[in-house]
């Protein structure tokens, strides 16, 4: 079988997506000074694509999600200003954000458009697809919370994307629930259906300690596009890190473009003084992989426990029996009502 | 006492579940259905009911010897902007349920006072039915800046015209906040959710809030809001109390209040858990009822006889 590669010079291309994921882990306030050094940086160590958005993408300063402490347009520009090599990527849950905030990315700068949909609802996107494909945008779509759909739903989704002008499907382990085989079935079933027709990627967490892991299995089992974060910045217990994907791509000959030693460097020098803390595989992110829940939902959960006097890890465990989905942190509130009312205690 | 014909554009779930609702008014009786497919199953459905239906489309309604005073449009945006305004031309009032808004947007709680005359209403989106009372119970007491909502459904209950369309949800929405609710900006969400069984909408109303704002009586006024919408929507209800948070870095330096509410569907055709869809038909019996006994109509262009009772 030939592998998949994404171009004659890459085996994959990796995304960064610290700007974007890493927004959650942030509570959305990053400057435009922070903007500017990571993209810098991640520019110089030959990181091709960098997604900088609202973590909740487009439009998703907001109550329920949080406010951004700067208008993402702003930073977008300030990304946009800053590289030379990269392109500017900006995620969208339509919904939540509309092709008019496409337009306004596109103005200013972006040059990769990447529409999510939780797993089974990718005919939501339709419209944005087309819309970024006519601004002349290269598109990328994203399956999010796929642990929660079997291989063939993920498939005939993916196929919804294409047609519409998607020309990158990624599975989005979006609660970092996956292992291992069970993303190898995930990226080879909408590989399979794609065929020749569009890309495949893939976006993991670490909410189980698996994201390099299941990059690689994702890699060998068709994707050629390749989510991550530098120093693991991103929601739950963080995203697949950069330095670390690189690094274990070059051990096994596979070619990233991005410079692993640089990487390294930047990981700890650039990124690491821009966030809040560390990411870590603690009991809540731990829990959000176990049950599988949204990775976003951790610094909500946290706060509202705070706020209620009810246990953060009881909100999560019952947002995973309510089977919400991206988007629905509103009803974490109601959750941490609910326990209050009944008297659990933290 | 008579009561007033009305007619239904649109024989697929919405016009369905609004045909049951309109069955038991003692104001409007639903005597026309109109399709577009000789084998739809809702205009069979109809037909079984005692209506007299076609499958030609809502020209056929121009020609009718008796015209319906109200036309309750179920189908489309395309469809109400290409045959709205000629339906309206020939004298038939007409009730909106599309995201078309050629008239102005309606809450049957709020504003209906307002737009009795207009030829055309539009009743926005479930989510707007759903919200914008809640954003108007509380600018009815303070100023509200900013308003929000979060409007999750079952994905089983979305259809294929929100889901190609899901820009007209977000924006609609939002502009209803702020024209009909009384919000300076509104901001809307909308959430499909696949869980099996399906969930019933759940709708979130955030506002900010003046620091010196008189929660409760912000509370009161919500409350009371709630049951005036429970009026025609039985199964709309607030999950807790109006929860308020005090001015902070994470509300943008204002107060804030959270109205948490679950509509369940009366089951009149549609499932419970649709509740989006339900409210949607209940507001627009609701706001037919309301138009039909404050200025009742009779007087189709042309047709002298056009709305009169039998």
């Amino acid at each position: 079988m030939s592998r998949s590669t994404y171009s004659d010079e890459l085996d994959f291309r990796v995304t960064d997506s610290s700007l974007r994921d890493g927004s959650h882990a942030k509570r959305h306030q990053f400057t435009v000074e922070d903007v500017r050094s990571i993209v810098a940086a991640l520019d110089a160590a030959g990181v091709p694509v960098i997604e900088v958005t609202h973590g909740d993408g487009l439009g998703g300063s907001s109550f329920t999600y949080g406010l951004s402490g700067t208008p993402e347009q702003v930073l977008i520009a300030a990304a946009a200003e800053t590289v030379r090599r990269a392109r500017i990527a900006v995620l969208v849950l339509p919904g939540v954000g509309t092709t008019d905030d496409i337009t306004a990315a596109a103005d200013n700068g972006a040059t990769v458009v990447r529409v999510a949909t939780h797993c089974s609802e990718a005919d939501i996107s339709v419209q944005h697809f087309g819309h970024a494909r006519r601004l002349g945008l290269e598109t990328v779509g994203f399956l999010m919370m796929a642990h929660s759909q079997p291989p063939k739903v993920l498939a005939a989704q993916a196929r919804i994307m294409a047609n519409a002008g998607c020309q990158c499907v990624y599975v989005v382990d979006s609660a970092g629930a996956l292992v291992l085989d069970q993303v190898a079935e995930r990226v080879s079933a909408v590989h399979a259906e794609l065929g020749g027709d569009a890309q495949v990627g893939f976006h993991g967490h670490e909410n189980l300690a698996l994201g390099v892991a299941n990059s690689i299995v994702a890699h060998r089992s068709g994707a050629v596009q390749i989510d991550a974060c530098t120093r693991r910045f991103g929601a739950g217990a963080g995203n697949t890190p950069t330095e670390a994907l690189v690094a274990a791509a070059e051990k096994l000959g596979l070619r990233t473009g991005i410079d692993a030693l640089a990487m390294i460097d930047v990981a700890e020098d650039v990124v690491r003084p821009a966030m809040e803390r560390e990411p870590a595989l603690d009991r809540l992110a731990l829990l959000m992989g176990y049950a599988g829940v949204y990775s976003s939902f951790l610094r909500h959960a946290e706060r509202l426990g705070e706020r209620y006097g009810v246990s953060g890890a009881s909100i999560l465990m019952r947002a995973a029996e309510r089977k919400l989905v991206g988007g629905q942190e509103d009803q974490l509130v109601d959750i941490a009502v609910e326990l209050a009312a009944v008297g659990e205690s933290r | 006492m008579s009561r007033t014909p009305v007619a239904i554009v649109g024989s697929g779930n919405i016009g369905t579940d609004l045909l049951y609702k309109l069955l038991r008014s003692e104001v409007l009786e639903p005597r026309w259905m109109v399709g577009i497919d000789p084998a739809s199953e809702g205009l069979r459905r109809a037909r079984d009911l005692g209506l007299e239906t076609t499958h030609e489309g809502p020209g056929w309604l121009l020609g009718l010897a008796e015209s319906p005073a109200l036309v309750f449009d179920a189908t489309s945006a395309a469809v109400h902007l290409e045959w709205g305004p000629r339906l309206a031309e020939a004298g038939m009032r007409l009730v909106d349920l599309t995201p078309a808004a050629i008239g102005p947007y309606l809450v049957p709680t709020v504003n209906l006072g307002a737009h009795l005359d207009a030829p055309d209403v539009n009743l926005i989106t479930c989510g707007g039915q759903a919200t914008v009372p809640i954003v108007h119970a509380v600018s009815r007491v303070v100023p509200v800046a900013y308003a929000e909502i979060v409007s999750a459904v079952s994905s089983r209950s979305a259809g294929p015209g929100t889901r190609c369309n899901i820009d007209e949800f977000t924006r609609t929405t939002a502009r209803a906040l702020e024209v009909v609710g009384g919000a300076e900006r509104g901001k809307a969400i909308i959430v499909l959710n696949p869980a099996d069984p399906p969930i019933s909408m759940r709708v979130t109303v955030m506002t900010s809030l003046p620091e010196d704002a008189d929660t409760a009586a912000v509370a009161e006024s919500v409350t009371a809001m709630v049951a005036d919408v429970q009026a025609y929507v039985p199964g709309y209800q607030l999950r807790n109390e109006p929860q308020f948070e005090p001015a902070g870095a994470l509300s943008g330096g204002r107060g804030r209040m959270t109205a948490l509410l679950e509509v369940t569907g009366a089951g009149d055709f549609l499932p419970p858990y649709a509740g989006n869809l339900d409210i949607m038909t209940a507001a627009a019996a609701r706001v037919g009822e309301l138009l039909a006994e404050t200025s009742p109509v009779g007087s189709a262009t042309g047709s002298t006889e056009a709305g009169a009772p039998r």
